[in-house]
Order: structure tokens, then sequence, then C-alpha cells
């Protein structure tokens, strides 16, 4: 009887909250940051433009950088 | 509260590309190493025999810790802006739960990050391209990423904002239809790069090259699998199984 009815919430998608862009931005800007430093490193240092002089950068990473689809050299 | 799930997100979303550089990995070492084997074995045959330079670092640590280093922080890295992406998304995209938002998130990202920029300036194996062009070369490939992330953004946008107007499936073909030309525009635009030497094997180019694409096939689905599930269990709210009868009072 009335508890055929009970199962409103199974069928019904719950949209989740939205997160205020105020709390994101400080997250954002210094990790995000942070993340493509990483990211240079990994793709571009000691290739096209060099923070630290030498190739050691450049060798290590050589097959990721290769395989990851930057270009190395 | 919403900053410490901003916090909570991101630090999932690094763990999740952690795992999911790991699983790159080993689709890199066994698929991808043995075609950078031949392509390093075509450069030394075809070298002129002075021209061999000393070894920083050993082949044998470039195919393993040198390349288990590349992908991971490569993996960290986009995990966490993934993250932060997921961040601004979350409940702006439709009515979708937090695990199928990090799933259309990630497939996202593998096209605009990835395989559009691929398309144009694919990944080349040792012994493709000039030396003296690297600057331009880089240049060209990050400037292609740039854009197409750009672009999706802005595409994404789009859709949005005709979603009132022309409901959600025709905004998403519009924005995708704008995102395509405009993409398609800058592929005609941007110049061509051709630095494949002569006799160089065309298999083992294609397979390189598939075998590039396979690395960030695994490394995006891992992602999104991995950091669906982690976003679910932290954002779902608990799971609508009551016993019958006392979630909803019985109306007489």
């Amino acid at each position: 009887m009335a508890q055929h009815v009970a199962q409103p919430t199974a069928t019904t998608p719950v949209v989740p909250a939205k997160l205020p862009l105020t709390a994101i931005a400080p997250w954002a800007v210094f990790f995000g940051i942070l993340m493509l430093v990483l990211l240079y490193f990994v793709g571009a240092e000691q290739g096209a433009t060099s923070v630290i002089s030498g190739a050691d950068v450049h060798e290590w990473v050589h097959d990721g950088r290769h395989l990851l689809g930057f270009p190395c050299h | 509260m919403n900053s410490a799930t901003v916090r909570n997100l991101l630090v999932r979303g690094m763990l999740a590309g952690l795992t999911a550089g790991v699983l790159a990995l080993i689709v890199a070492y066994f698929l991808g190493e043995p075609n950078v084997d031949g392509a390093i074995g075509f450069e030394e045959a075809h070298a002129p025999a002075h021209e061999h330079e000393v070894e920083l670092v050993s082949r044998g640590l470039q195919s393993t810790a040198g390349l288990a280093t590349g992908v991971l922080v490569y993996g960290v890295a986009f995990g966490g802006i993934a993250a932060l992406a997921y961040c601004f998304a979350l409940g702006r995209v439709g009515r979708l739960t937090p695990r199928a938002t990090a799933l259309l998130l990630s497939g996202c990202a593998l096209l605009a990050v990835y395989v559009v920029p691929f398309l144009k300036y694919p990944a080349n194996p040792p012994s493709v391209g000039e030396p003296d062009t690297i600057g331009k070369r880089t240049t060209l490939y990050f400037l292609m990423m740039l854009l197409s992330v750009l672009l999706a953004i802005a595409a994404t946008l789009l859709g949005k904002r005709l979603a009132p107007h022309l409901g959600t499936w025709y905004a998403t073909v519009v924005a995708v239809a704008a995102f395509a030309l405009v993409i398609g525009l800058a592929y005609a635009l941007l110049p061509v790069i051709n630095e494949v030497p002569q006799n160089f094997p065309a298999t083992l180019l294609w397979r390189f090259r598939l075998s590039a694409l396979a690395i960030q096939i695994t490394l995006w689905g891992g992602f999104g699998l991995a950091f669906g599930e982690l976003a679910e269990r932290l954002l779902a709210p608990e799971p609508a199984t009551a016993p019958p009868g006392t979630a909803v009072a019985a109306s007489d």
C-alpha cells in the first residue's frame, strides 16, 4: 500500500552541489602553477629552453618525453 | 567546508593521477619501449661513426627509472590539474553524478590535451626531427595544446549558454561543431612539420605513434575511473536504500 510509493530517490539523479568559485580560485592558482612547472620539467626543460644547465634532466626523462608526445630533440 | 572539499578533491586527483600513471607506465614499457629501441637502432645505423656522444644516462636507466619518472610526474601533474577543472565542472555540466562528471571530464581532457594536438603534431621517436628546429616544434606543440584546451573550455561555455534555447542535445552538437571548425582552421593555418628522415621504417613510426596514443588512453581512462570512484565516495549523499517505510512517512 503506502510502502510501494517509498522509492522516489532511486530514479531521480541527484545533481551535486556547485563549489563556489571563490573557494576554488586560490587552490587553482597555486596548485595549477605548481603542476604546470612539473609538466615543464618533464616536457621541455633542457630541450627548447633551459633553466638548469647541462643535459641531465633531458637525458633522464628522454624516453618519457618521446612516448608522451613532447618534441624531444 | 567548501575549501576543504576542493583540497580533498585535489589530493584525490593527484592520487588517481599517480594510479593512472602506473597503468600508463606498464603500457609505455611493454608497448612503447620496443619502438624507442628500434628508432635508436635506426639512428645509430645511420649516424656517422664519430657522432656518437658520451652517454649521460644509460639506456637501461632511461627505459626504466627515467621513463617511470616522466610518466608518473606527468600523471600526478595532470591529475591535479584535472581535479581542479573538476571542481569547476561539478554541478555545472548538467545532471550528472560525481562519477559520471569525472569520466566525462577525463574523456574531454584526453581529446583536448592530447588527441587534438597529436593529430597535427604527432609524437616522434628518436631520430625523427631536426635538432635545429626543437624550439619551433616545442612552441608549436604547446601552442596547439593550449589552443585546444582553451577552445574546449570555450565550447563548453557556449554549450551551456545555448542549452536553455536549443535543449541539451542540440546545444552540445553546435558546441562540438564550433570546436571542430576552429580547430580545423588552426590545423590549416599552423605550419606543417615533416622531419621524418629518408628510409625511416613507416611501420616503426606507425607503431610508435599508436603506442604513444595507447599510453594516453590508458592514462586518462584510468584517471577517469579512479578519480570518479574517489570523488563519488567523497561527494555522493548517503545511498537511498533506507528500509521501506522509514524514508518516506506513510501518507495514510
